[in-house]
């Protein structure tokens, strides 16, 4: 049985289709990713399959039961810790950890082996009041009370926006260490370089897949050679390169440029002579090309087409 | 390294500190950022950037040292320095329910500029976004507001220019437009000061600072900081830098 099941589930809201006739499993015991920008539709998914909306057309299943029909059963087998802070500011850690474990039924003690090794790392503000926590910190208190009930199933809404790069690492390695005890967790983000920390990744924007597998394929089948171009003066490289009559698409990159090539069948070393070529007769003697393995943000703008359009 | 002391600055702080309490914020720090740079100001949740920002911006006097923002001293000229910088942050930067042009009048009146002038540039700058003046903001998509609202920001063709995580949550391609946008104003002599959590966006600034507990542990071009560092990339050397601090404070 799939931990969750997906079917032509559909949602809109008012003239925004949020969720188009999305399809998806995940097997127990998965660290699935959905990877996408503001706006794809990851919170509209997650509300669904935590119950706490329900989709205009298709069916989910959670653990193997429906989302709309057996809400109840569910609501105490998930765990869901949702994008938007949704503790209690003015509660101590502590009153808030203790509180969420009350409504369950569950101590802090009897979960101490699950939320042991997060909640430790909490232990010494546990007085202090939630409102008055860093980012990290708060998505730490977050995570312990997603899962002070022990659910068989963990949802993170975008756990990692707006935190810091080190705090981001530490929660992932904590979603590691909670993956090595059996739990599934659906866990969506909008940053493409958290992709290779999941098992299995769903790339979405606007409401549709672009794609679902793990995250070297999706890398792996971006199908065309593409090029990292460097040179000092980064901001007059990218628009000398798009003006090579060849280039099809030239995105910044980090400390590079990405290129590719609109023509087919080309061999890669011809292309990067060419573009250097024309970046020298530009005036970049500096200037270096050569072929680099895409990452999936490459993939995801391959998919994407075009960005957004204003209304 | 820093620049050339010849530079004219456009920011200029001098062992700056602001204390709340017994907590030091901002602890003694030492920079100066170029007319015309585009600047990282990077560091943990809780280093203090945030305090840093509201005090170069003109919002929060400092416990000590001094700061000069586009010229004007941030103790004394408080206002004037609000008059000369731009701001546009991730989290408000625009009003949902009014339309593009009402949203760019609006900004024009805050700014005392003339009606043909907000009328000129409100034309360039809709061409230049390809946007509509009568879209109601709400309308937009996130990516289109924060480009909108970067060039809201520049309406009054200020100095300097703060953006505090402008591409949050932004699509990967609009993301990359929007820097465009970001090198354009850069080329015309506008100062960037930008944070941001996407470190491939750290490569893009000619300068980054990183902030560790208040302090600056690292300042230079990323190019610099990498072999100085000896870090593949400047997420590795965050890490490094930023690590198990840790800190439950900001």
């Amino acid at each position: 049985m799939n931990a969750v099941t997906v079917e032509a589930l559909s949602k809109r809201f008012a003239d925004v289709v949020a969720l188009d006739a999305i399809s998806l499993e995940i097997a127990p015991g998965e660290l699935f990713g959905i990877i996408g920008p503001d706006g794809a539709g990851k919170t509209t998914l997650f509300r669904i399959l935590v119950t706490l909306s329900v989709p205009d057309a298709g069916r989910a299943t959670v653990l193997g039961r429906d989302v709309v029909t057996d809400l109840w059963e569910l609501r105490r087998r998930v765990g869901y810790m949702p994008g938007r802070f949704s503790l209690y500011p003015d509660l101590s850690v502590e009153e808030n950890l203790s509180f969420f474990a009350s409504v369950f039924g569950a101590t802090i003690e009897a979960q101490h082996d699950l939320i042991g090794p997060i909640y430790d790392q909490l232990a010494p503000f546990k007085d202090r009041r939630a409102g008055a926590l860093s980012g990290g910190m708060k998505q730490k208190l977050a995570l312990c009370c997603a899962l002070v009930h022990r659910p068989e199933i963990l949802f993170l809404d975008e756990p990692t926006t707006g935190v810091d790069a080190v705090s981001r690492r530490e929660l992932w390695e904590l979603l590691d260490r909670l993956r090595n005890t059996g739990l599934t967790i659906v866990v969506s983000t909008p940053y493409m370089d958290e992709a290779d920390r999941c098992g299995r990744v769903a790339l979405i924007q606007r409401g549709k897949l672009l794609g679902i597998d793990v995250p070297d394929r999706i890398a792996a089948s971006f199908g065309r050679p593409l090029f990292a171009v460097r040179a000092a003066e980064r901001y007059r490289l990218l628009i000398a390169t798009r003006e090579f009559a060849n280039a099809a698409t030239v995105f910044p990159f980090g400390d590079v440029l990405h290129y590719t090539d609109r023509r087919d069948g080309v061999p890669p070393e011809r292309i990067a002579r060419e573009l250097r070529e024309h970046l020298q007769a530009r005036g970049f003697a500096d200037a270096e090309v050569q072929e680099t393995r895409p990452t999936i943000e490459d993939t995801f703008m391959a998919r994407m087409g075009e960005p957004e359009r204003a209304a | 390294m820093t620049a050339a002391p010849a530079r004219e600055h456009a920011i200029e702080a001098r062992e700056l500190t602001r204390r709340f309490g017994t907590f030091t914020a901002v602890d003694h720090i030492t920079f100066d950022v170029g007319v015309g740079e585009v600047f990282g100001f990077l560091g943990a949740n809780g280093a203090g950037k945030t305090t840093a920002i509201r005090i170069l911006t003109g919002l929060l006097a400092p416990s000590s040292g001094s700061a000069r923002v586009a010229g004007h001293d941030v103790y004394t000229e408080s206002e004037w320095i609000k008059r000369r910088i731009g701001y546009m942050s991730q989290k408000f930067s625009l009003y949902e329910d009014l339309t593009v042009g009402e949203n760019i009048r609006l900004y024009g009146g805050i700014y005392d500029l003339s009606r043909e002038v907000v009328r000129e540039r409100t034309t360039h700058m809709l061409s230049r976004l390809g946007l509509d003046a009568a879209t109601r903001v709400q309308a937009l998509p996130l990516g289109w507001r924060q480009k909108l609202a970067f060039s809201v920001a520049l309406l009054h063709e200020p100095s300097i220019v703060f953006l505090d995580e402008p591409t949050s949550g932004v699509d990967p391609i609009t993301r990359r437009q929007f820097w465009e946008l970001i090198y354009e104003a850069a080329a015309r002599g506008t100062t960037v000061f930008v944070t941001t959590h996407y470190m491939d966006e750290a490569e893009y600034c000619d300068r980054i600072s990183i902030m560790v507990a208040g302090r600056i542990g690292a300042l230079g071009a990323p190019a610099e900081l990498k072999s100085q560092f000896d870090v593949g990339s400047i997420d590795e050397l965050f890490v490094r830098l930023a690590r198990p601090t840790a800190g439950a404070a900001g």
